[in-house]
């Protein structure tokens, strides 16, 4: 069904954290944008679609007290929203928001981190645009930031601060069919594994809240109503967002699950994991009649790699990039 | 990331050192005949091999040592931690030398990185450290004092690490994979074991037993609305998978299960690293460490604290020194040094000379401090010249 295709090389391996690959298609210049972080870094590939031209940019978190230790990234990641694209980077300080091709920082947000290090770690994580023009981001003391993003310029500005989880944000997602007609247009995801739904607005609403069972949910997307999750126990499991009812659930992988991604258009999943293995599932989900069914399509197998990122490069999901512990390059899968 | 990870690579890092000690030390134990060959590594009488595993045991579970090192803290750069077990390595009447030490940190890192990796779930780290701790105890069960240490330390671990979440550990373990990111150091052990490929990476099998709390993938689960299961569908997993085995304990006394953390060496599997074809691979990861640090001065001050307090045995006399050789012979010693890539020395932190009339000030108050709490300790200006001699050699 997929065959491999060339890689692309970036200047850094890629560190073992949850959704590490970001990807952005920018269809008027024919090409895309691929970030990957290293430890205190982020390298940034862009890839012309007629694989001759690639460019590379290196992020570095931002230090504002050079005294202090070296700040880590927890994760970077596009927002698309209707007026712009940015690019958002996560880490031990604080919050960092760039122009979609890193050229410039338009915002930086600032976490409180203590004077001397605390047994509960803080940093940001968790990263998603919702309709129509705010950026959430996810801390790990279990409270989301509301981020107001104007359409042009770097007034940007902090709207609300949702405290609902009790654990750290692991992930979160924005309803991806691009139909307004959904009730829920956000999910958030943490620790314990447990599941908030949301509507987006100048006050955000919490519309159900889906108990974990203490196994951390590390990769969550929502798409036709239905929140798509997958835990640590290696578990895909499939949930209409709104009624927290659980319609399907997959013992996918053997081991802790990093990432998962769906193609829009076609209603294809992606899942992978420290097990080496890259899944590509197919969803129907009609939410008129509340069912939803899935079935497995397709592995690849990464040898001897624990995958740590796993995009669709493309609505359709024709394609897909993978990125693993300790590799120094994108692996990249195209549909026969 | 996390903050409570520096225990855990230090006790594992500590075990995996005291393994390879152990094993070198009953290596060089050679019967007088065959000593001419190797004539000035002298071989070691049992007596003396405890008394080097005592020595280093008890400076590892120090008190004071062990409250600084389980406070919340961020994870030591590279150089910071090498100059620590460098110390550790030193603490008895035991001498190596800069290529007997690189090859030992490297053998130490590049077994733990195989246990973070190989562990099946995060939270199997602790089981990984409890080998290491049981090994420990085993080695200085005939010492109630020094065993009175260990205890406590179990408990310590204990108390600190059992009720921790499942994320929580995995960000430990994400914390210590980024200390040990792109290094692909080949181990001759885990070469010969087919653990570990030729170019340095490890193997991750996609069989074996899946860890305890996950199912063998396979099988989709599809519910109605009403939560009755409609249908099921397997599908191929691509591997060999079996179902997970009892969990470990995770007491003070127990079957840890997994065999990650033990000692993997003895007598007749000896250690060795290859060091040819890595420096490609290593220039990556001193880059991270590479940028001089700033703090430098500070971590020292805190390092110096930590070890300050700990009693330092006078070196012997340098020839006919208690040292001990991580190679077979002299030469290879010494061809090990010449050809090691510079990019893996990074035991050094530079310190500027004109610094150390304000550093030492104030590490002979921090010395100070601990002479005032009546430790049994050498007299004030003997310690001063050793952390100071320390200083200068860097």
């Amino acid at each position: 069904m997929y065959h491999k295709e060339k890689s692309i090389q970036i200047k850094n391996s890629a560190s073992a954290l949850y959704n590490n690959l970001s990807v952005l298609r920018i269809a008027p210049r024919r090409l895309t944008h691929f970030t990957v972080v290293h430890a205190n870094m982020v390298n940034m590939v862009s890839a012309s679609w007629d694989g001759l031209n690639y460019t590379h940019r290196q992020l570095q978190s931002k230090e504002p007290n050079v005294a202090t230790s070296t700040s880590l990234i927890m994760q970077a990641a596009f927002c698309v929203l209707p007026s712009r694209d940015l690019l958002v980077v996560t880490s031990q300080k604080g919050i960092q928001m760039y122009e979609s091709d890193g050229s410039i920082m338009v915002y930086w947000h600032a976490l409180d981190t203590p004077e001397t290090p605390t047994a509960q770690a803080v940093f940001a994580r968790g990263i998603a645009a919702v309709y129509e023009n705010y950026i959430c981001v996810g801390v790990s003391s279990g409270a989301i930031l509301v981020f107001d993003v104007p359409s042009k310029g770097s007034n940007i500005t902090l709207s609300e601060v949702l405290e609902e989880h009790k654990e750290s944000i692991t992930d979160m997602a924005s309803e991806c069919s691009g139909s307004q007609e959904c009730i829920a247009n956000l999910v958030t995801a943490d620790d314990g594994g447990n599941l908030c739904v949301w509507k987006s607005g100048e006050e955000f609403q919490l519309l159900n809240k889906i108990p974990g069972f203490d196994m951390s949910c590390s990769s969550v997307k929502l798409w036709k109503g239905t929140a798509v999750a997958g835990y640590g126990t290696g578990q895909i499991r499939l949930y209409e967002a709104v009624t927290g009812i659980l319609h399907a659930e997959i013992n996918a992988h053997a081991r802790w699950i990093y990432s998962v991604d769906i193609a829009p258009f076609s209603g294809l999943l992606l899942s992978a994991a420290e097990d080496s293995l890259v899944r590509v599932w197919h969803m129907t989900i009609t939410p008129e009649t509340n069912s939803v069914e899935v079935a497995h399509l397709h592995n690849e197998c990464v040898t001897d790699t624990q995958i740590c990122g796993a995009r669709f490069c493309d609505g359709d999901g024709y394609a897909f990039a993978v990125t693993g512990y300790d590799l120094s390059e994108i692996i990249r899968y195209i549909q026969s | 990331m996390s903050s409570r990870t520096l225990p855990l690579l230090f006790i594992n890092l500590g075990g995996e050192m005291l393994y390879i000690l152990d094993q070198r030390l009953r290596a060089q134990n050679i019967p007088a005949d065959k000593a001419k060959k190797v004539s000035t590594i002298p071989g070691w009488i049992e007596a003396d091999r405890k008394r080097v595993m005592n020595d280093i045991i008890t400076t590892m579970f120090n008190k004071k040592f062990l409250e600084e090192l389980f406070k919340p803290q961020e994870l030591y750069s590279k150089k910071a931690l090498r100059t620590v077990f460098d110390r550790l390595a030193h603490a008895s009447i035991m001498r190596l030398n800069q290529a007997s030490m690189d090859k030992l940190y490297d053998l130490m890192t590049m077994a733990f990185k195989y246990q973070v990796l190989l562990c099946p779930r995060p939270k199997d780290i602790l089981l990984v450290s409890f080998n290491h701790m049981d090994a420990i105890k085993d080695f200085v069960k005939d010492t109630p004092s020094i065993l009175s240490q260990v205890d406590e330390t179990y408990r310590q671990l204990i108390e600190m690490y059992t009720l921790l979440s499942s994320g929580e550990f995995q960000l430990i373990r994400q914390t210590l994979l980024i200390f040990f990111q792109d290094m692909h150091i080949r181990v001759s052990i885990f070469l010969k074991d087919k653990v570990q490929n030729s170019n340095g990476r490890f193997v991750l099998p996609t069989s074996g037993p899946v860890p305890h709390g996950t199912q063998v993938p396979g099988l989709i689960r599809m519910f109605s609305c009403t939560g009755e299961e409609f249908t099921r569908l397997k599908f191929n997993n691509g591997g060999n998978y079996t179902t997970a085995l009892r969990e470990g304990s995770f007491d003070i006394f127990g079957d840890r299960v997994t065999k990650l953390g033990t000692n993997m060496y003895s007598v007749s599997r000896p250690v060795e690293t290859h060091m040819s074809g890595t420096s490609k691979n290593s220039a990556q990861h001193t880059k991270v460490s590479a940028a001089p640090n700033p703090l430098a001065k500070e971590e020292l001050n805190l390092l110096a604290r930590l070890m300050g307090g700990l009693e330092v045995q006078k070196p012997g006399n340098a020839d006919t020194g208690f040292r001990i050789s991580l190679f077979a012979t002299d030469e290879e010693e010494e061809e090990a040094l010449i050809s090691r890539p510079d990019e893996l020395s990074c035991g050094v932190i530079n310190i500027q000379a004109t610094k150390d009339q304000q550093a030492n000030a104030e590490l002979a108050k921090i010395m100070g401090e601990f002479t005032e709490s009546g430790d049994q300790s050498p007299s004030v200006s003997n310690k001063g010249d050793d952390l100071l001699a320390m200083m200068d050699g860097l």
